[in-house]
């Protein structure tokens, strides 16, 4: 398939799944990402897939970790409230090492917020999210190419790490038509010799998350799942930078906030003011390397972001006080301000 | 010499031999050689996963040689549906407690067994918690002392019992649902008949099967395995009647 499609970001997930081999999908309805789950119930039947309508987040995420356990890929949707109901199920999916795809298209908070599109699930993407030491790798695409591209490497980085993987892409990525090429599957195949998919020919599979015996079970599984967070984290870099080497003056900003403020970047270098762009696109692991490399010799650095503050935490993280870090947000579901950004880095010079 | 012994009782293959973790008198154990039993007598160990709940028989899948997979608390028959619908053949059975059951997974029980997914669901009700120390369940009695009822289950301020299998039974697509006990033998026995029979059911693909298990706890109950045994028949019986609800592929009655 090399055709270009006109799509919406949601669509592009869910065609781009089909691609990866995923046949099992289970989700529950919720603004704005509802054609994910409508595009699901119309193509899972055409490829012989299932597409099953869950009772609540709850069970939609339970219903994942079955059939992840059962060693087949398997997909989930939702939007930030129903991504909060479904960390219980993601912490034990974490917990006993299954792959999984999260998508979370974000949308206001706290509580039920509104359905416009944010940021605000930063700090629970990128923390765990729900109980005890756990990581989740978390995607952050920009455009409804990348939410195609992105979600063929999610499936194979949950396979490769056994781990959930999330895509988090504000609710306005999601509901935006673009160009998309779909992208052509990987052909990576992974082995489960650990699934349950019943003892035949082998010792029983048991997939849990209780480590009660010896005692120093969980504090070993601990362990074992921190060398694990440490290998991605080596293994992982994708960063994009937009005329950031010759830069006095630095964006970092994800997902629609970057496209804003690459805008930006382009009405102030018109205006011959240097300044450059740097998007992470994995926001765990976050590329505090790079960022630190990225950012020597700048004059300030913006963190631009659809929430109040929780990306900039990171930022400050890399930099480590070696740069001074600024920080321009909108919340609610409002978008940056394109005149906004541009007079804050203006005023920078002045 | 040339004498050939045949062995009255032994342990079933499907049965690990290890030492139990549950209390003297507590129909766990009971429950999970039935499962094993009937396993083996079908021949459906390599095709068998269970998937063990929280809470006292969390550690299910250590007793059973099958394939065995740990849900949420509540949420063992949502991730038996995820199971079943990966693996359609294989024999899914999701074991459950009553706090599990019908408290914090009351919405996934009901939707289970709403969809008709081809699954098997053995309900163990003791009446109480018995890993977090014999709290109220929604299966306690009204009158019942536990450790959140010390004045005993007062309907007006927490409500009735909840009879599960006359909850499901007003479903549509369940197929079979039965409520036995283990009691005593003969109520054992029936167990394990009725739980053979869901299992039969669900390798036929004929859909949803139901087993409800009155079970004891002496060590929640406060009494010792014979009376927790008596109360049983006389305390828990007369709310929870031991009766087939429904059993559709046998051309009963709904």
């Amino acid at each position: 398939m090399s055709e270009t499609l006109l799509m919406k970001g949601n669509e592009a997930i869910a065609e781009a799944a089909i691609i990866a081999g995923c046949r099992h999908y289970f989700a529950y309805p919720i603004t704005p990402q509802n054609e994910i789950p409508s595009y699901m119930a119309k193509r899972m039947p055409q490829v012989g897939g299932t597409f099953l309508q869950a009772e609540s987040e709850l069970a939609a995420i339970n219903m994942v970790m079955g059939a992840s356990a059962a060693g087949v890929r398997v997909m989930t949707s939702s939007s930030s409230p129903g991504i909060a109901l479904k960390q219980e199920g993601i912490s034990y999916i974490a917990g006993a090492e299954l792959p999984a795809v999260i998508v979370n298209i974000m949308r206001g908070g706290p509580g039920l917020g509104n359905i416009s599109g944010a940021q605000g699930d930063y700090f629970q993407a990128t923390r765990g999210g729900g109980n005890g030491d756990y990581r989740t790798v978390v995607l952050a695409p920009g455009s409804a190419q990348e939410l195609a591209d992105f979600t063929l490497r999610a499936f194979d980085l949950a396979d490769e790490y056994r781990i959930p993987v999330m895509i988090l892409a504000d609710g306005y990525l999601g509901q935006m038509s673009e160009a998309v090429v779909m992208p052509e599957p990987t052909g990576k195949v992974y082995e489960k010799p650990w699934a349950v998919n019943g003892a035949k020919g082998r010792k029983k599979n048991i997939v849990a998350s209780l480590k009660l015996i010896p005692d120093t079970a969980l504090e070993d599984h601990n362990r074992h799942l921190q060398e694990k967070y440490d290998k991605i984290t080596s293994d992982l870099h994708g960063t994009d930078t937009y005329m950031s080497e010759d830069a006095e003056w630095l964006i970092v900003a994800y997902g629609t906030s970057a496209r804003i403020s690459r805008k930006a970047v382009d009405r102030l270098r018109a205006d011959g003011i240097k300044a450059g762009l740097f998007r992470p696109l994995y926001l765990w692991p976050f590329p505090y390397k790079e960022l630190s490399e990225a950012s020597k010799g700048k004059k300030k650095i913006l963190a631009v972001e659809m929430s109040l503050g929780q990306m900039v935490e990171d930022v400050k993280l890399s930099l480590n006080g070696s740069t001074d870090v600024d920080f321009y947000g909108k919340a609610g579901g409002a978008l940056p301000v394109l005149d906004e950004i541009v007079e804050r880095i203006r005023n920078y010079g002045r | 010499m040339g004498v050939k012994t045949v062995p009255l009782f032994r342990k079933p293959d499907s049965l690990v031999d290890v030492r139990t973790h549950y209390c003297p008198g507590c129909g766990h154990g009971i429950v999970h050689r039935l499962i094993a039993e009937i396993i083996d007598d079908m021949g459906v160990r390599e095709e068998t996963v269970i998937i063990a709940p929280v809470g006292c028989s969390v550690l299910l899948y250590n007793y059973l040689d099958v394939d065995g997979l740990e849900a949420a608390h509540g949420r063992a028959p949502a991730v038996a549906t995820g199971v079943k619908r990966a693996l359609p053949d294989h024999m899914v059975i999701s074991y459950q407690g009553d706090g599990d059951l019908l408290a914090i997974g009351t919405g996934e029980t009901i939707h289970a067994a709403n969809r008709g997914e081809n699954i098997t669901v053995i309900f163990l009700n003791n009446a109480i918690y018995g890993m977090t120390g014999g709290q109220m369940a929604p299966t306690t009695m009204e009158g019942q002392k536990t450790a959140t009822t010390p004045a005993g289950r007062n309907p007006a301020d927490v409500g009735f019992p909840i009879r599960a299998c006359e909850l499901i039974n007003t479903l549509e697509a369940p197929v079979y649902i039965e409520r036995t006990s283990v009691h005593n033998p003969a109520a054992v026995r029936k167990t394990k008949k009725a739980i053979a029979k869901a299992l039969k059911y669900q390798k036929e693909k004929k859909g949803y099967s139901f087993v409800e298990v009155l079970s004891m706890c002496p060590t929640n109950w406060g009494v010792d395995p014979v009376e927790a045994a008596d109360w049983i028949k006389e305390d828990m019986v007369p709310w929870y009647p031991l009766k087939k609800f429904r059993d559709i592929p046998a051309g009963e009655e709904k």
